[in-house]
């Protein structure tokens, strides 16, 4: 059984509360960080331990941090990317819902080494329940002296808010949540400027995922070395999958990034198998914007060797044979399922979620939709799948933030890996109909009427 | 009938307000129009934008462009129950689309309908990060996970009472 790190005490009772998480050696982070280390020798723990961001794209958070400006006279913000919106992805929420004042003391350590002494976490809007979850930890943490001014004498005062969105995806990009957090539509800003350098109100500001910052705290207590130890190459530390779809243990868990694919899918530790006696076909290892893949190049790269459930592993063959970590949300598909009909969920997801600043991510997104709501329902053509996969093309790359490559890629990976299914759907428009439990009739009513 | 605030929920403005730096009041915004929204019947009116933002000192169309871009703000009225059903990859997997189905035929009302007598309204939603729970909707402030046919009989018959 591999270590926990983040979740190795979510169960035990009422660690919701500050006595219970205390006393389990809760905020000992905080005390080493405040009383014993500069801000500088934090971020070099974080340097040290190859942590890399856990939101998505899998950047070295030492690294962020050090870039962060820190001119005189201006302050500086920590932003905790709580908006946790792609499909398949849920681990956040467990970590916050179950275990929120990890968080919390990962916040305060993270604040004290970037000198921000005002920190938010953006939450997803739907995730009302837990913001009610997140203040009360926070109200403990202030009442035991963990917040407010001069924390354990050291000089250093910080204070957490926890800010609401109102639904849309493209909030989680960092320069979108922050014009949301200041109070506009979530569109993303162009970069450069970085958040480290023009952020929150113009101000420094480093954007975090949630599980980034609550690694912080196993981190800090066992220094960053020990850190590097677990896991394997550049993917130090343990990491969360959210794992759903059609397995027997749909759920959270924390792994070691040296366990393989097919372990994780079928061990009774984690996903248990695929139920009903039905076989693996499909699985997109990262949540909805990373390449699908078949099984059989899930389980092994092309080269044959068993696939690891890690950042290199996952990602080896590139595009052509493989996928990505992205945000570990792991979804399986059996064989029973159809994978246009899923593309199309997702394919109506980004368009839905498309900020329409950009002309390709605008539109493509939209051509997609209705092209494959078309070939799912029997109404398709042979030249739609190649118009398919010159649209993606064409989005891919030639837009302002990150989502019209995550809206591109599995429609391409559909394309590359189950292009005879697309086929299939062309040449048997009547049965393409009916199999699939009519999906037109109650298809988002904008598309009916478009 | 003028809309305005209750004495708490002005005290909640101020409040929120005040966890911002000096002049960013703006920042308050989502959180204020999701705080009218519970207050004044579940949507949004162009009355109610144009009262908050005379309350955050802000020109209507600033207003406006925040509650028209963000998916959980209602600006038409909404039945007092509110079934969010996620019809996204990972619930589809599970058979939301046969929930959908089951609340539409039950109910007698399509996505984006409110049923006569007021009481509800089925929207479809994308992903709502329970994926692992599918299927599911979000009623209020809470999601209602795992559903069955069984389960959404029981909801409405809660519901009812
Ligand atoms: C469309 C889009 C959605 C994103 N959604 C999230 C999200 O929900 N949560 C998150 O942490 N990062 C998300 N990201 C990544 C963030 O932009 C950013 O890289 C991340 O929050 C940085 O934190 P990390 O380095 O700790 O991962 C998203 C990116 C894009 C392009
Ligand atoms: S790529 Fe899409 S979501 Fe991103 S800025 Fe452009 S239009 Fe908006
Ligand atoms: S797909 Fe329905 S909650 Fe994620």
């Amino acid at each position: 059984m591999g270590r926990k790190l983040l979740l190795d005490k979510a169960h035990v009772e009422n660690i919701r509360l500050y006595e219970v998480y205390r006393r389990e050696g809760g905020y000992r982070s905080v005390e080493k960080a405040l009383k014993s280390m500069s801000p500088d020798q934090v971020t070099d723990e974080v340097k040290k331990s190859g942590l890399r961001g856990r939101g998505g794209a899998g950047f070295p958070a030492g690294l962020k941090w050090s870039f962060l400006a820190k001119p005189e006279g201006v302050p500086r913000y920590l932003v905790v990317n709580a908006d946790e919106s792609e499909p398949g992805t849920f681990k956040d929420r467990y970590l916050m819902e179950f275990i929120p004042h990890l968080l919390i003391e990962g916040m305060i350590t993270s604040s004290y080494a970037l000198g921000s002494t005002t920190s938010y976490i953006y939450i997803r809007g739907e995730y009302a329940w837990i913001v009610d979850i997140l203040e009360q930890a926070i109200a403990e943490a202030r009442h035991n002296g963990w917040l407010g001014k001069n924390i354990l004498g050291s000089g250093f005062d910080c204070d957490i808010h926890v800010q609401r969105g109102a639904g849309a995806y493209i909030c989680g990009e960092e320069t979108a949540l922050l014009e949301s957090l200041e109070g506009k539509r979530g569109n993303p800003r162009i970069k450069p400027p970085f958040p480290a350098v023009k952020g929150l109100w113009g101000c420094p500001t480093v954007v975090n995922n949630v599980e980034t910052i609550a690694a912080v705290v196993p981190i800090i207590n066992e220094g960053g070395e020990e850190y590097a130890k677990i896991g394997i190459g550049k993917s130090t530390g343990t990491k969360l999958i959210s794992a759903c779809g059609n397995i027997n243990k749909p759920g959270v868990y924390e792994i070691d990034m040296t366990i393989s694919v097919e372990e994780f899918i079928y061990s009774d530790e984690y996903c248990g198998g695929i139920p009903n006696g039905r076989k693996l076909k499909a699985c997109i290892p990262g949540g909805s914007s990373v390449p699908i893949l078949p099984a059989n190049l899930l389980l092994k790269t092309a080269k044959g060797e068993t696939r690891l459930m890690n950042y290199e592993s996952l990602a080896d063959g590139g595009f052509a044979s493989g996928s990505m970590m992205g945000s570990g949300g792991f979804i399986v598909m059996d064989d029973r399922q159809c994978v246009v009909r899923h593309t199309y969920t997702l394919a109506r997801f980004y368009r839905h979620e498309s900020c329409g600043q950009c002309s390709p991510c605008r539109e493509g997104t939209g051509w997609m939709e209705k092209i494959l709501l078309n070939i799912e329902t029997g109404k398709g053509k042979m030249s739609d799948i190649d118009l398919l996969w010159d649209i993606q093309r064409k989005i891919e790359g030639n837009t302002i933030c990150p989502l019209g490559d995550a809206a591109a890629w599995p429609v391409a990976a559909a394309i590359r890996h189950f292009r005879d299914e697309f086929e299939w759907h062309v040449n048997h428009p009547e049965e393409a109909q009916t199999r699939n439990y009519g999906l037109a009739h109650y298809a988002d009513p904008l598309v009916l009427t478009a | 009938m003028p809309v305005q605030f209750s004495e708490t929920a002005l005290a909640e403005v101020k409040r929120l307000v005040a966890r911002y730096p000096e002049g960013k009041q703006k920042s308050a915004l989502l959180p204020v129009l999701h705080l009218a929204q519970e207050q004044f019947g579940g949507w949004l009116s162009t009355e109610t934008l144009d009262y908050v933002a005379s309350l955050l000192q802000l020109s209507p169309i600033e207003v406006y462009e925040v509650a028209t871009f963000y998916s959980m703000y209602n600006l038409q009225p909404v039945g007092k129950h509110v079934f969010e059903v996620c019809q996204t990859g990972p619930c589809m997997l599970n058979g939301s689309d046969e929930i959908i189905e089951y609340v539409w035929e039950k109910l007698g009302i399509r996505p984006g309908q409110t049923t006569t007598d007021g009481l509800f309204t089925l929207k479809t939603v994308e992903c709502l990060g329970a994926c692992g729970y599918a299927p599911m909707m979000q009623m209020g402030k809470h999601y209602r996970e795992h559903l069955t046919r069984d389960k959404v009989d029981q909801i409405i018959a809660e519901s009812r009472k």
